[in-house]
C-alpha cells in the first residue's frame, strides 16, 4: 500500500509508485468535470491556506476551483496586497495564517525552498505551487496525465523542452518525473539559458543547442514560456528568440508525426510558439489546464482529506458501516 | 481482522436463481423496460448489475443500460483514522435526468452507502425513480432507507460480516455469513 504522502513538496523526492497513484486517483476527478453539478462534500468543513508570495492567476484559480468543488473552503493571501510588504518575515506569515487553524496550505514562493522550510515548522500537509526556479509539482504532474491520455503510456517517450530551461522549476519538475519513466529528455534553448549543467540532473538527459537537431524524433515537445523579464538579460532580441527557437509548423515537422506539444501557460503567441501550433490538433493546452484541476483535486482529496489519528470522529466505533 | 466462517447463506446455484427472479420483479414492476436503467454500486453491485442486465435482455429482450458509480466521495465516515480510501471512476455514460433508475448492490446494511449513491446520482441530473435491488439484506439500517428488490433477507448481528463472494471479483459464488474474530 502507498505510504501516505504528508506533503507534496516536489516530483525529485516521489517515487514512480507515488506518480502512477496520484495519476490515477486523477482520473475519477476527471470524469467528476462533466458532472453538472460540479460540488462535493468531500471535504466540507476543511479550509485551505492559499499562501501565494508570488502572483499567479492560473494556479491559484486551479487550486482554488479544486478545493471548492470539493466542497472545501480557501482562504487567500496575495503577495501584492500583503504584510510582506510591510516587511513581515514568510515564517510570521506562515504562522498568522496557521493560528486560523486551516487544514492545509497552498504556498507559491519567490524563493526556492521556502515550502520545504515552512513544511517542516507547520503541523498541516504543504503543497507546493511553485518555488523559485526549484519545483513545480503539480505542473508536472498534470503534464504526466496528458502525456499519458493522449500518448497511451507514461513510458519510454524522447521528450524535448525548449526555451529557458535554466530558470523554470516546471522544466525541473518534468525532468525529476518523467526520467523515472524510462524517458530521454532532450534540453534545448539558447545557450546562456540552457548550460550543459543541466544534464546532471537525471539520466538520460542531453542539452542541444540547434532546435533541429532537437526537435528530430521527439514524440512529445514541451515549449516553456519566454520569461521576458531575462529576455534582456544578456542580450537576446525576441527576433533572434524567435528565429532560433520558436516552435512553428515547420519545425513541428521535423518531430514524430503524432508528437504531442505542451505548454504550461500562459502562451506568448507568436514568440515561443506559433497560433498554428498552439491551436492545432496536437496541442494539448487545453487538456493540460484541465488535467490540472483533476490532479490538484485528487492532491488535495488525499492530503487535507480526512483526520488527524488522535481527532474524535463519529464514525470511528462503527467502522463498518460501508460494508 | 480475523474472520471465521458461521455458515453458508447462498450457494452459486441458489445466486444465481435469485438473480433471475430478481431480473423478472423489476421488469414485472417497471412497466416494462421503458426508460429503466440500473446503476452498479461499486465494487460488488457492478457485476450483479451487469448480470441483472444480461438476463434481462435474454427473456424481455432489452437493452436496460448499465452505469457504475462508485461512492466513495460521497461516504459520511472519512474523517476517520488511516489514509482517505482510493476513488475509482463512476461511468454513467447515458443522461439520469428523468430515468428510472435501479441502484444494484449486494449487501444493504446501515444504509449509509445508499444515501451516499442517492447524492452521487443527484450530482449528476434528476432522476424520475431511484428504487434498490439488493442481493442480501442484513438489516440494521441507521437511515430510513429501504430496498424494492430483495434476494434474501438475514437476521445478523453486529459483529457478524456478511460477505458477497462473485466469480469477477472474487474468483468464487457464494454468499457466507462470518464473524470477526477478536
Amino acid at each position: 500500500m502507498l505510504q501516505r504522502l504528508s506533503h507534496l513538496l516536489g516530483t525529485e523526492t516521489l517515487s514512480s509508485e507515488q506518480i502512477a497513484f496520484i495519476l490515477d486517483q486523477a482520473k475519477p476527478f476527471q470524469e467528476f468535470q462533466r458532472h453538472s453539478l460540479k460540488k462535493l462534500a468531500t471535504l466540507r468543513g476543511k479550509t485551505v491556506a492559499m499562501a501565494f508570495f508570488e502572483s499567479s492567476t492560473r494556479t491559484r484559480i486551479s487550486f482554488s476551483t479544486a478545493a471548492a468543488r470539493l466542497g472545501a473552503d480557501t482562504m487567500s493571501l496575495q503577495a501584492e496586497s500583503s504584510s510582506l510588504k510591510k516587511g513581515e518575515s514568510l515564517i510570521d506569515t506562515v504562522r498568522t495564517l496557521e493560528a486560523m487553524r486551516p487544514d492545509g496550505i497552498v504556498i507559491r514562493h519567490a524563493c526556492s525552498g521556502a515550502p520545504e522550510f515552512v513544511a517542516r515548522r507547520l503541523e498541516i500537509p504543504v503543497l507546493n505551487a511553485g518555488d523559485g526556479t526549484h519545483e513545480h509539482p503539480t505542473q508536472a504532474l498534470l503534464d504526466a496525465l496528458t502525456i499519458r491520455d493522449r500518448k497511451g503510456r507514461l513510458e519510454g517517450w524522447n521528450i524535448t523542452i525548449l526555451g529557458d530551461i535554466l530558470h523554470s522549476r516546471v522544466a525541473r519538475s518534468n525532468i525529476h518525473l518523467l526520467s523515472k519513466f524510462a524517458s530521454r529528455i532532450t534540453l534545448c534553448g539558447p545557450a546562456m539559458w540552457v548550460p550543459r549543467e543541466l544534464e546532471r540532473l537525471a539520466a538520460n538527459v542531453r542539452v542541444v543547442h540547434h532546435i533541429d537537431e532537437a526537435l528530430d524524433g521527439a514524440d512529445i515537445v514541451m515549449v516553456l514560456r519566454v520569461q521576458t523579464e531575462r529576455i534582456h538579460e544578456p542580450a537576446l532580441a525576441p527576433d533572434e528568440y524567435i528565429a532560433g527557437f520558436q516552435l512553428t509548423p515547420a519545425r513541428l515537422r521535423l518531430a514524430r508525426p503524432d508528437a504531442l506539444v505542451l505548454h504550461p501557460g500562459p502562451i506568448v503567441r507568436g514568440l515561443e510558439i506559433d497560433s498554428a501550433v498552439a491551436d492545432g490538433p496536437q496541442s494539448g493546452v487545453l487538456e493540460q489546464v484541465t488535467n490540472g484541476l483533476a490532479i490538484r483535486m485528487a492532491l488535495l482529496y488525499h492530503l487535507i482529506g480526512g483526520a488527524a489519528a488522535d481527532a474524535p470522529h463519529p464514525a470511528k466505533d462503527r467502522p463498518n458501516a460501508f460494508d | 481482522m480475523r474472520v471465521v466462517e458461521k455458515r453458508q447463506l447462498l450457494s452459486a446455484e441458489e445466486i444465481g436463481r435469485t438473480l433471475s427472479r430478481l431480473a423478472h420483479e423489476i421488469v414485472e414492476n417497471s412497466s416494462g423496460a421503458k426508460d429503466l436503467a440500473l446503476i452498479g454500486v461499486r465494487r460488488r453491485g457492478v457485476p450483479l448489475s451487469e448480470r441483472l442486465a444480461k438476463q434481462i435482455r435474454g427473456f424481455a429482450n432489452a437493452d436496460v443500460p448499465v452505469g457504475t458509480l462508485d461512492i466513495t466521495l460521497y461516504r459520511d465516515d472519512l474523517s476517520t483514522v488511516g489514509p482517505q480510501p482510493v476513488v475509482q471512476s463512476t461511468q454513467i455514460d447515458f443522461p439520469v435526468d428523468n430515468q428510472d433508475l435501479v441502484v444494484v448492490d449486494d449487501v444493504l446494511y446501515t444504509g449509509r452507502t445508499i444515501r451516499a449513491a442517492m447524492n452521487g446520482l443527484f450530482d449528476l441530473g434528476r432522476p424520475r425513480r431511484i428504487r434498490l435491488c439488493v442481493l442480501i439484506d442484513r438489516g440494521h439500517r441507521e437511515l430510513p432507507v429501504e430496498a424494492s428488490f430483495i434476494g434474501k433477507s438475514v437476521q445478523t448481528s453486529d459483529s457478524e460480516i456478511v460477505e458477497v463472494r462473485l466469480q469477477e471479483i472474487d474468483g468464487e459464488e457464494r454468499v457466507v455469513l462470518v464473524d470477526r474474530v477478536p
